[in-house]
């Protein structure tokens, strides 16, 4: 039997059938890993022995007839940015190779409660400041529908291992659209929760106000399951809302009949690629015929979204990067005469292009004489984009809108000009901006590779979001194509 | 230049020459985009530092169990007894 592209929802069903075993299960993800890992790249750091042992601890249960929550045995791979208590956690950056952290995160603890089977840690742009995985410090990942072209970022490890079968679901984290954004270019559901909603402690931080981990899955019962594990309050993270969790699994049942969605026509208009600008088209029509009621809307800061974005991140960055100084943990420089100079060598050493380039720009724009000009502006102009987007989401349910302007681009083509880089996530950051959710759906394909729908949704509306996105999943086939590998 | 300079000593980052001038050039045409933000009056705007109403979110102020000092100073690059070694600071 080939288990590769089987969704969670459906082993689960044939553990409890006994007509598969987790351990045959983790055996066979193991075995597509070392099949593709060659071509993919799409993990820094495997988890074999724990995995396996896991798998055999999760049959026995099976075996005694044990209650099991949904997940249990379900090959599951982590981002490299989420600690994982003994397994190391790089971030994908040289400056902490050797980094083994000593607790966990908070939605690692809870999938650990859930008896998952960690698979390993998957590559990212290094610290997630990224949107290709070129940037990683250890290597770039490919797409597994074209190995020539990027899977997106910064979970492009991820997103690569679900499409490709080396995992079945895994953990994103999304700072400007670094889960929906890879989902969408190798053709599967990434959910970006509302901020809060899913606690950060153990996420090891990029920029704390936009920050949230997600799903990724291959189907959005997939997404609801993974998230009904992870989501809820956490004591330890005081960004995290004191909210009840929806029951996920039930909001998948939801009619789409007077649901009102939102067209922003700024997301339809220039730079788009009219292969995705048809895909949204279309799915704007088949949610239509599912009873849901399409009308225009306008977002009219969205312009500004890009370089407001880019000076919130890069100054939150430029702070939390400061505590890799080589003193505590991760790589110190050896050519170092006094401290200065350890901590100036060691972060020269440690850091890659794009995290020095995203230090320095989030420096100046903290610096005296240019935090009014920059970064007050910025956070001021972050007002504007809030208020057009929930303004837009008192008068409809969601929004729809590309995930992405283009299909997945090639290696190499945007990694030297930053700002191009920048701008691949001009669909993606203003849901982070705001806060919001948002969930990127496989909705069709342009020259062979997958296109995403982008549906965004009110603070802690995925209840909503995943209603929508599971209607529109049900009424197409686009989420069952695989990638021919 | 003299402006990279300035700012990667306050972000601790040695630069090679070829960086300071990429640098140089990618962050003026990054700020030059960024001015985009001008066009905007936002005068009367008040800033969004956080999207969550959520202030001074304290726990009980009560001793816990803490992290034996063998496991925080597990990823020590140097370290002595129980602390952190760097180079001579005085």
């Amino acid at each position: 039997m080939d288990f590769h592209y089987l969704t969670a929802h459906e082993i689960a069903r044939l553990y409890r059938r006994r007509e598969l075993s987790a351990s045959e299960m983790t055996v066979a993800v193991f075995s597509r890993i070392e099949e593709l890992e060659d071509r993919l790249h799409a993990y820094i750091t495997l988890n074999k022995e724990q995995a396996l042992a896991k798998a055999r601890e999760v049959d026995q249960k099976l075996a005694r007839g044990e209650d099991l929550p949904p997940l249990a045995g379900i090959p599951v791979a982590i981002k490299d940015n989420i600690c994982t208590k003994g397994l190391r956690t790089t971030c994908a950056s040289r400056i902490l190779y050797n980094f083994v952290p000593p607790y966990n995160a908070t939605v690692v603890e809870k999938l650990m409660a859930n008896d998952v089977v960690i698979i390993g840690k998957t590559n990212m742009d290094e610290f997630a400041m990224g949107s290709s995985t070129e940037n990683s410090g250890f290597h770039p990942t490919a797409n597994p529908w074209d190995t020539s072209r990027v899977p997106g970022g910064s979970s492009g490890g991820s997103a690569a291992a679900v499409a490709s079968g080396e995992a079945v679901l895994a953990l994103g984290s999304d700072t400007g659209g670094s889960i929906r954004q890879p989902a969408a270019f190798c053709g599967v559901v990434g959910l970006k929760p509302t901020y809060g909603a899913v606690s950060r402690f153990g996420l090891v931080a990029f920029a704390s106000s936009l920050d949230q981990i997600g799903p990724l899955a291959r189907d959005v019962t997939d997404c609801a399951l993974l998230l009904q594990a992870i989501a809820g309050h956490d004591p330890k993270d005081s960004t995290s809302a004191p909210r009840p969790v929806p029951d996920y699994q039930a909001a998948l049942r939801r009619e789409l009949k007077g649901i009102k969605v939102g067209l922003p026509r700024e997301y339809m208009g220039q730079g788009i690629d009219p292969a995705v600008r048809q895909v949204v088209e279309q799915a704007a029509r088949q949610l239509e015929s599912l009873g849901a009621v399409i009308e225009e809307t306008n977002l009219p800061h969205i312009e500004y979204a890009v370089p407001a974005y880019y000076l919130i991140a890069t100054a939150e960055a430029s702070s939390n990067l400061a505590r890799y100084d080589g003193v505590r943990y991760g790589l110190r420089s050896q050519q170092s005469a006094d401290v200065m100079d350890m901590f100036m060598h060691t972060r020269s050493q440690g850091f890659g292009a794009e995290v020095k380039r995203r230090i320095m720009l989030g420096t100046y724009a903290l610096s005296a004489g240019y935090y009014d000009a920059y970064y007050l502006r910025a956070m001021k102009v972050r007002t504007l984009i809030r208020q057009d987007l929930l303004r837009a989401l008192e008068q409809f349910d969601c929004l729809l809108c590309p995930a992405t302007v283009t299909p997945a681009f090639k290696q190499g083509e945007k990694v030297a000009d930053p700002l191009q880089m920048y701008l691949a996530d001009i669909t993606t950051i203003p849901v982070n901006l705001a806060g919001l959710p948002g969930i990127a759906v496989p909705a069709g394909q342009a020259g062979g590779l997958p296109v995403g729908i982008q549906l965004i949704g009110r603070p802690f509306g995925e209840d909503l979001l995943l209603g929508v996105a599971h209607a529109f999943e049900q009424s197409t086939s686009h989420h069952k194509l695989r990638p021919q590998l | 230049m003299e402006q990279v300079e300035h700012v990667a000593l306050l972000a601790r980052l040695a630069l090679t020459p070829e960086e300071k001038e990429l640098y140089s050039r990618q962050l003026s045409a990054i700020l030059e985009y960024a001015r985009k933000l001008e066009e905007l009056d936002v005068s009367d705007v008040p800033p969004t530092a956080h999207v969550l109403p959520l202030r001074n979110v304290l726990r009980q102020d009560q001793v816990g169990a803490h992290m034996p000092p063998e496991e925080a100073l597990a990823n020590a690059p140097e370290r002595e007894e129980n602390y952190f070694k760097v180079p001579r600071i005085v």
